[in-house]
């Protein structure tokens, strides 16, 4: 039995009030380049108490899984990363994650916590996939990805309009088999 | 095509709004037939009744008016205006244009007779031609052989293979995301 599922080598996750992390969530927006690469919906700016409402929602719903990243050595929040849109009956889920902190990124704690969060999706939820998308700007992204294990399923054409021009979506997945196959019993 | 080509009528059917009073018990009757509602959704199978079935038609128009960003169409016949299925656009990015369709005919006696074709075809061009998207996305099971023929037939071609998304009768199954863009369709039009 691992009994520290979610620390992993660079990094932990933890659960943090929602006032909180919506305070650091609504600076990491003000870098326009954050809410491009996280989502497909025009960027804007959000306050953080609308985004302290969101959260709070998540908390309150028992099927979302909302994590801080923490780093290890100082134990500063640097990131987000949670899993949606459990189907159970399918054990299917989707994962996203973004560091707001620009000085932590290309040190592996996107990948370390990706790592600890599909430990934690196929060892304590028993899943049996995960899915992400990721869109073909962000190379950065689907390097970790790959790290972390995911495979990729394909492509859609064109999904996306920014600076006058089309970008795909890209889908990647990991199977429980795959990821055991990498990691072993842990 | 032209302004006065009808966007909302073909030779058999038409794309109609919800019938609160007559929709219920036919959409109620349709959660019954439980290999219709597996290839429809990917959600347990679960029947509903009457009241439930119009509990949903409502909540259903009640959230179109508020989000506006899909746009739902239920299958009528063309001669009677008897319901037989749904068309829909979901998850339309106005930004990006981009959406989700689906289609089903719930009337088992109204498949395999076109009319799946030509209200696809009928979403089709009002998608491209009066919301002016870009591209349109199709969620499709591996098992849902007769929606991957129709959509491959109207253009659509396999972009993304989620593998084993799904279980079914006690095996994996994969999701597939079917793509068609403008200007794929309007090559197809000519």
């Amino acid at each position: 039995m691992n009994e520290n599922l979610l620390r992993g080598g660079l990094v932990r996750l933890s659960v943090e009030d929602p006032e909180s992390l919506a305070k650091l969530v609504s600076q990491w927006c003000a870098d326009s380049e954050y809410s491009r690469l996280l989502d497909w919906d025009p960027a804007r700016r959000a306050s953080a108490k609308t985004i302290q409402k969101w959260f709070e929602k998540q908390q309150e719903n028992n099927d979302s899984h909302i994590f801080a990243i923490r780093v290890l050595d100082d134990d500063r929040v640097v990131g987000e990363i949670g899993l949606d849109g459990i189907r159970w009956t399918h054990r299917d889920c989707f994962v996203g994650i973004g560091l707001g902190d620009r000085a932590c990124w290309g040190r592996g704690y996107g990948t370390d916590a990706m790592k600890v969060i599909l430990r934690y999706a196929f060892t304590e939820l028993n899943l049996h996939r995960v899915t992400l998308d990721v869109f073909n700007y962000n190379p950065r992204a689907i390097r970790s990805y790959e790290k972390a294990g995911f495979v990729h399923e394909g492509r859609q054409r064109g999904m996306l309009l920014r600076e006058g021009r089309r970008w795909d979506v890209l889908y990647m997945g990991i199977l429980k088999e795959e990821w055991l196959a990498a990691n072993g019993q842990q | 095509m032209s302004i006065d080509t009808p966007l909302f009528e073909g030779r058999l059917v038409r794309l109609g709004t919800i019938d609160h009073e007559k929709d219920p018990a036919i959409v109620s009757a349709w959660s019954h037939d439980t290999g219709f509602m597996r290839m429809m959704y990917l959600e347990p199978a679960r029947p509903l009744s009457t009241w439930q079935a119009k509990k949903k038609l409502e909540e259903l128009e009640k959230s179109l008016e508020e989000d506006k960003n899909a746009c739902h169409f239920r299958i009528r016949t063309l001669a009677e205006e008897r319901l037989i299925g749904f068309a829909e656009l979901t998850w339309i990015s106005w930004s990006n244009g981009s959406a989700f369709v689906r289609l089903g005919i719930g009337a088992p006696e109204e498949r395999r007779k076109g009319c799946g074709r030509e209200a696809l075809a009928l979403l089709l061009r009002y998608a491209f031609s009066e919301l002016n998207l870009h591209r349109l996305t199709a969620v499709i099971q591996e098992y849902n052989l007769p929606a991957i023929g129709l959509f491959k037939s109207c253009g659509f071609t396999e972009e993304v293979r989620r593998r084993q998304a799904l279980e079914r009768d006690s095996r994996r199954w994969d999701l597939l995301h079917f793509g068609l863009l403008a200007a794929e369709w309007k090559e197809n039009a000519r």
